[in-house]
C-alpha cells in the first residue's frame, strides 16, 4: 500500500524523522493561510498524488502549470492551489492520463546546502534491509545506478538491532559529509531506519535528502510503500488508503480475495495460481495476442469469485474475448466447471469464452461443459487454447 | 533415491485442528506419507481423525520421533511457528501459509541461520515437496507426480502442476519436486536444490520454474555454468508483465528495471540452460536439455 508525501511526513515526525515544517490544504484558500502560517519569506505548493516527477509534471488543463512550485506570497500560493486543485497532473510515472490532484502539501522553504538520496528496502540476497544512500540527491535513481553506480552506497543491517551510529557514520563520511552533518546522520539514519522496521514498510525513499547549510538531514520528500502482508497489524494505516489513487477493479478483486492487475489487450484471462497466471498471459502474446489482465483466483475457485473475476474482466470495454487457463489439483475441474456455468449465466456473457482445463476428473469437467449448451469454446491444452482465443478476435 | 524426503521421513502438522490443515494432513496421510499427529497449543490430548495432538512441537517430537513438520499456520503466526519446529529440532520445516510479512521473514531467516543451521525451511507460501511414491508433504495434487529421473524446483504452485503433468506426457517422472515459493524471503532456494539434485544419483536432469523478481534465477544461472553436469531445462514466468506491479506472489515484482523475465532468459541460456518461452513447452524443452548432453 502507497501513501501521500504528506502522510509519510506525518509518520516520519512522529519517529523523530526530522522534515520541514508543513501544512495540508484541500482549497486555494487553505493553501494562502498556510503560507502566511508558515510564516517565511518562501514556501513550497505540492501536489500530493503517489506518483513520483512531480517537479518536472504539468497539468493537462494548465499546461504551464508545474506539480510543485516554489511560491513568495500568500496570493500567488492560493494562484497555484487554484491551478492544481481538482485538474490532472501527469508525471513521467503515471502515464499519460495523469492523476487528479485533490491534495496539495504546503511547505517552509530551507536553506539547502546539498541534496542526497536516501532508501531503505528489503534485500532479498542479504535477507536484511538495506540502506541506499548516492551523493546524486533529487535525480532518478535508477538513472544514477546505470550511469555511475559507483556513487551508490549500500547497508544492510539487522532487523531487530536496527542501524548501528557506526554504519551512520560510515555512510556519511561515503558521502563526504563532516561536522555537525555527521552528527545529525548518525540520529537521523537510525530513527529512519527504525521508522522503515516499526511500521513493516517495504520501501521507504526519501529523495531529495537534504543537508541544510546549518549542518542539518530533513527529509524533503517522502514515499512509503507498506508490506501488504503486515496490514493486520498496523491497522490504523487503513485510513491513510487513498482509493481514488488506485484502480477500481483492483480494488474490487482485493476485497473479493483476488489478484488482478489491469493491462492494456484485449484479451482477458482467468487463471488458478499466479504462476499459472502469468504464464497464461505470456502464452496469449506468444501467439500473438494482447492480454488485457492478470488474475489468479486462487486454490478455492468458489462460485461467488468466479462470479466476481467474470465481471471485472468484462468491466474493461477493451475486452473481446476471454480464456479461462485452470489446473484442476485437489480442487477438482468438475467442482470448478459448477462455477463457471453458474458465474457464466449470472454475468451474462456477449464476448467469446475459451476453455482449457486440465487435472483431477478433467473427463467429466469435459463432458459437462460439451452438454452444457453455453457457447463455450473448449480446449484441448495450452497451445490450442492460445490459439483459439486469438482466432476468435480476427473471426 | 531423492532428495530432502525419503522413507525415514516423519511428518507433523503445526495447524492441524485448522480446516486447511486437517484437509492437506489427511490428504497426505492417503498418500502414504508417514504421519504422526500434529500441533495446536492448547488442543493437545485431544485427537482429530485420528491424529493426535499435542501442544507443541517439542511434545510432538519427543512423543512420535517426528523430523518433518509441515505449516498452515496464520501468517501472523508463521514466524513462530518455524522457530518453534526448529528449537524443537524438527530438520525440515514446509510452510505452506501465504502471506506471511516480509519483515517476520527476515528475522525467522536470520535465527535460523544463526541458532538453527541443522533445519531447513521450505517456503513459505509454497505447494511443498514430493517424492512421488514415497511421501507428500504439502497440497499439491499427488497423482499428477510419477516417480522418475527429473528434480523439478519451482517458485510457483500451479505452474508446477503443469510441468508434472508435461512430463508425465514426454514420458518422465520425477525424483523429488520441490515448490520453493513465490516470496522475497525464503529458506531454501535454486541453488539449494539444484546442489541436492546434482549429487543425488537418481535425478538424471532437472526443471527450474522461475519468474520475475529479485535476480534468483540470475544467481542459479552462473551456478549452473560453474558447477551442474546434468541436464537443466527452465521456464520463466512473466514475460509480459508490466514493471511496478506485484503480479500475485508478493516477490513477483519487476522494480527498478531489474528481476525482468527477458534478463533471466538471457543468463539462463548463455549458461547452457533449454529455456522454454512457451509454457506449453517445458516438458519439450528438458527433452531436447537430456537430448544436448548425450
Amino acid at each position: 500500500m502507497k501513501i501521500h508525501e504528506y502522510q509519510g511526513k506525518q509518520l516520519f515526525a512522529k519517529a523523530g524523522v526530522s522534515v520541514p515544517k508543513g501544512i495540508v490544504a484541500r482549497t486555494p484558500e487553505e493553501a494562502a493561510a498556510a503560507f502566511t502560517q508558515l510564516g517565511g519569506p518562501i514556501a513550497v505548493v505540492k501536489s500530493q498524488i503517489h506518483a513520483g516527477g512531480r517537479g518536472k509534471g504539468r497539468f493537462k488543463e494548465q499546461p504551464e502549470q508545474p506539480g510543485v512550485k516554489l511560491v513568495k506570497s500568500a496570493d500567488e500560493a492560493r494562484e497555484n492551489a487554484q491551478r492544481m486543485l481538482g485538474n490532472t497532473l501527469v508525471t513521467i510515472q503515471t502515464g499519460p492520463e495523469g492523476k487528479q490532484v485533490n491534495t496539495i502539501y504546503v511547505e517552509g522553504g530551507l536553506n539547502i546546502a546539498r541534496e542526497l538520496y536516501l532508501a531503505v528496502i528489503v534485500d532479498r540476497e542479504a535477507g536484511s534491509p538495506v540502506v541506499i544512500m548516492s551523493s546524486e540527491g533529487g535525480v532518478e535513481i535508477e538513472h544514477v545506478a546505470k550511469v555511475s553506480p559507483e556513487k551508490i552506497l549500500k547497508e544492510p543491517f539487522h532487523a531487530g538491532y536496527g542501524l548501528q551510529p557506526y554504519q551512520a557514520r560510515r555512510l556519511a563520511y561515503q558521502l563526504g559529509l563532516s561536522g555537525s552533518a555527521v552528527t545529525s546522520a548518525q540520529s537521523f539514519l537510525p530513527k529512519f531506519c527504525r521508522f522503515f522496521v516499526d511500521n513493516d514498510c517495504s520501501m521507504a525513499e526519501v529523495n531529495p535528502l537534504v543537508v541544510t547549510a546549518e549542518g542539518e538531514l530533513v527529509a524533503l520528500d517522502a514515499k512509503v510503500t507498506f508490506d501488504d502482508n503486515a496490514m493486520f497489524r498496523h491497522k490504523d494505516f487503513a485510513e491513510l488508503r487513498d482509493l481514488s489513487e488506485e484502480n477500481e477493479f483492483e480494488v474490487r478483486a482485493g476485497n473479493a480475495g483476488l489478484s488482478y492487475v489491469k493491462l492494456d489487450g484485449n484479451i482477458g484471462c482467468l487463471v488458478n495460481g499466479a504462476g499459472l497466471a502469468m504464464s497464461t498471459m505470456d502464452l496469449i502474446k506468444l501467439h500473438g495476442g494482447e492480454p488485457a489482465n492478470f488474475l489468479d483466483v486462487g486454490g478455492g475457485a468458489k462460485v461467488d469469485q468466479v462470479t466476481e473475476a467474470f465481471s471485472i474482466i468484462l468491466a474493461d470495454k477493451n475486452v473481446k474475448a476471454v480464456l479461462v487457463n485452470i489446473f484442476g489439483g485437489i480442487m477438482k475441474c468438475d467442482t470448478i466447471v459448477t462455477a463457471l456455468l453458474s458465474a457464466y449465466d449470472t454475468v451474462g456473457f456477449t464476448v467469446p469464452l475459451v476453455v482449457r482445463l486440465e487435472g483431477t476428473n478433467v473427463d467429466i469437467a469435459r463432458k459437462m461443459l460439451a452438454d452444457s449448451g453455453r457457447k463455450i469454446i473448449a480446449a484441448t491444452d495450452l497451445t490450442d487454447a492460445a490459439q483459439k482465443v486469438v482466432a476468435t478476435l480476427k473471426a | 533415491m531423492s532428495i530432502l524426503v525419503d522413507k525415514n521421513t516423519r511428518v507433523i502438522c503445526q495447524g492441524i485442528t485448522g480446516k486447511t490443515g486437517l484437509f492437506h494432513s489427511q490428504q497426505c496421510r492417503a498418500y502414504g506419507t508417514p504421519f504422526f499427529g500434529g500441533v495446536t497449543p492448547g488442543k493437545g490430548g485431544t485427537e482429530i481423525d485420528g491424529f493426535p495432538v499435542f501442544d507443541s512441537v517439542d511434545e510432538a517430537v519427543r512423543k512420535t520421533g517426528a523430523n518433518c513438520s509441515l505449516i498452515f499456520v496464520p501468517p501472523g503466526g508463521c514466524g513462530d511457528a518455524i522457530l518453534e519446529a526448529a528449537a524443537a529440532g524438527i530438520t525440515l520445516i514446509v510452510a505452506i501459509t501465504e502471506g506471511v510479512p516480509v519483515l517476520d521473514m527476515v528475522r525467522t531467516a536470520d535465527v535460523l541461520a544463526t541458532k538453527f543451521p541443522k533445519s531447513r525451511l521450505i517456503g513459505p507460501n509454497c505447494p511443498g515437496i514430493i517424492t512421488p511414491g514415497i511421501a507428500k508433504i504439502g497440497i499439491m495434487p499427488g497423482y499428477i507426480h510419477k516417480p522418475g529421473p527429473v528434480g523439478l524446483v519451482s517458485k510457483s504452485g500451479t505452474l508446477t502442476y503443469e510441468a508434472a503433468w508435461q512430463l508425465g506426457n514426454v514420458g518422465l517422472g520425477q525424483s523429488t519436486a520441490i515448490g520453493i515459493g513465490g516470496d522475497p524471503i525464503i529458506g531454501t532456494n535454486f541453488i539449494d536444490c539444484l546442489t541436492l539434485f546434482e549429487a543425488d544419483p537418481d535425478t538424471e536432469a532437472m526443471l527450474m520454474i522461475g519468474e520475475i523478481g529479485g535476480n534468483a534465477e540470475i544467481k542459479a544461472a552462473e551456478f549452473i555454468q560453474a558447477n551442474i553436469k546434468k541436464p537443466v531445462a527452465a521456464f520463466i514466468a512473466g514475460q509480459t508483465a508490466p514493471p511496478g506491479k506485484r503480479m500475485g506472489h508478493a516477490g513477483a515484482i519487476i522494480s527498478g528495471g531489474s528481476g525482468t523475465a527477458e534478463e533471466k532468459i538471457a543468463a539462463l541460456e548463455a549458461a547452457g540452460v533449454v529455456v522454454s518461452r512457451s509454457p506449453a513447452d517445458m516438458g519439450k524443452a528438458l527433452v531436447e536439455a537430456i537430448a544436448r548432453k548425450k
